[in-house]
């Protein structure tokens, strides 16, 4: 009973733990995004305001990438599919990794059961 | 619902979630940065890296059945992590984290190399992120930069018996600012013609600051969190790894 009663207050707590940070980081983001959206007026990647500013300013320019999806929605669809793909393949290792018991190790480092 | 089935259900949401920006928001460099010749010499640099870690991958999977799973569950989430875009409110810009601490970590830097090369790759292939040409220099600044300077972080904190969080924190940390760091020499060596080295290269590191800051705190914070959770899920697997010492496990 305790032991189900010190879990129980173990959760409660890492669930307040995790509505404060949600809080937290909701709170920066409506404070400080104004002063974001007004510097540039969008959110460019570190590519395009570091690496290619530059490489321009020094006479490189990018080139059109070798299978080019950046064209509309296509991207929008590669971006889609290879994230529901990388991220099934990530659930479906995770799955095998983690179902069934862990084994335990002893001191020796030898497994008791696996 | 079950810890594994829910687990499974919030990384495909991650992964899902990867797949909604529409304009790139990338760090890699892209296709035709790099002259000729400079896009050469990191392919040179990176070869012996992913030779190593092919045949490391060889090696270890041959007598550990429960590597392959491991490793693949790593290359996803690199693959995931290091096309996921980050706003950073500070600076107003986006951004991503790399992943190869937590793989540098857990799998061990060559091995990590390995899955970061071909994530790079089918990035550069399909998603128009990074670029085939630049492949090289990605490889180094993410997959090998990245992958070493967070596996010797954490083994250099672990020695110095730091808690596991901690030195998890600091090799993410040190994992996504060494990156970075490459990432600027490469572009500078690439770009700055007769110009001196060191004045061009502080300009762009500089640039990456008000980003990569937090992005590298946000890092550190995520790769902590996985050692940590690898720690109460798996110990075993982490003492398989040499990640942990069996009488921490025990302990």
């Amino acid at each position: 009973m305790k032991r189900g009663a010190k879990s129980m207050d173990s959760g409660s707590k890492t669930k307040q733990c995790l509505f404060l940070c949600a809080a937290i980081i909701l709170l920066s983001f409506s404070l400080l995004s104004p002063l974001a959206f007004s510097s540039e007026g969008k959110w460019p990647g570190v590519d395009e305001s570091v690496i290619e500013k530059y490489a321009k300013e020094h006479g490189r320019e990018p080139k059109q990438p070798l299978i080019n999806t950046d064209q509309g929605g296509l991207l929008l669809f590669v971006f889609f599919f290879a994230g529901a793909v990388g991220g099934f393949v990530a659930g479906y290792y995770w799955r095998i990794l983690m179902v069934g018991r862990a084994p335990k190790v002893s001191k020796e480092g030898q497994q008791k059961t696996i | 619902m079950d810890t594994p089935r829910r687990a499974f259900i919030y990384l495909g949401g991650l992964g899902i979630s990867a797949g909604f920006p529409a304009p790139l928001w990338a760090m890699h460099i892209s296709e035709g940065i790099l002259p000729f010749h400079w896009a050469a010499f990191w392919f040179g640099i990176a070869i012996p890296f992913v030779a190593y870690g092919i045949w490391r991958l060889k090696t270890i999977s041959k007598n550990d059945i429960a590597f392959k799973p491991l490793v693949g569950l790593m290359a996803a989430a690199i693959f995931i992590i290091s096309c996921m875009p980050v706003p950073v409110p500070m600076a107003g810009t986006c951004s991503h984290p790399c992943g190869t601490g937590i793989s540098g970590i857990i799998l061990g830097p060559a091995i990590s190399v390995l899955v970061a090369t071909v994530a790079l790759l089918i990035q550069a292939l399909f998603l128009a992120h990074g670029g085939f040409s630049t492949w090289g220099a990605n490889i180094v600044s993410m997959g090998v930069m990245g992958s070493f300077a967070g596996y010797i972080t954490f083994k250099a904190l672990r020695s110095a018996r730091v808690n596991l969080a901690i030195a998890g924190f600091m090799a993410g940390l040190f994992a996504d600012w060494a990156t970075y760091i490459t990432t600027s020499v490469e572009l500078t060596s690439g770009i700055r013609g007769d110009l001196p080295f060191m004045s061009l290269f502080w300009k762009i590191l500089i640039a990456f600051i008000p980003t990569q800051l937090p992005l590298g705190v946000l890092e550190g914070a995520m790769t902590a969190g996985v050692v940590v959770l690898l720690q109460k899920k798996r110990p075993d697997l982490l003492v398989r790894m040499k990640v942990l010492k069996p009488e921490e496990v025990a302990a």
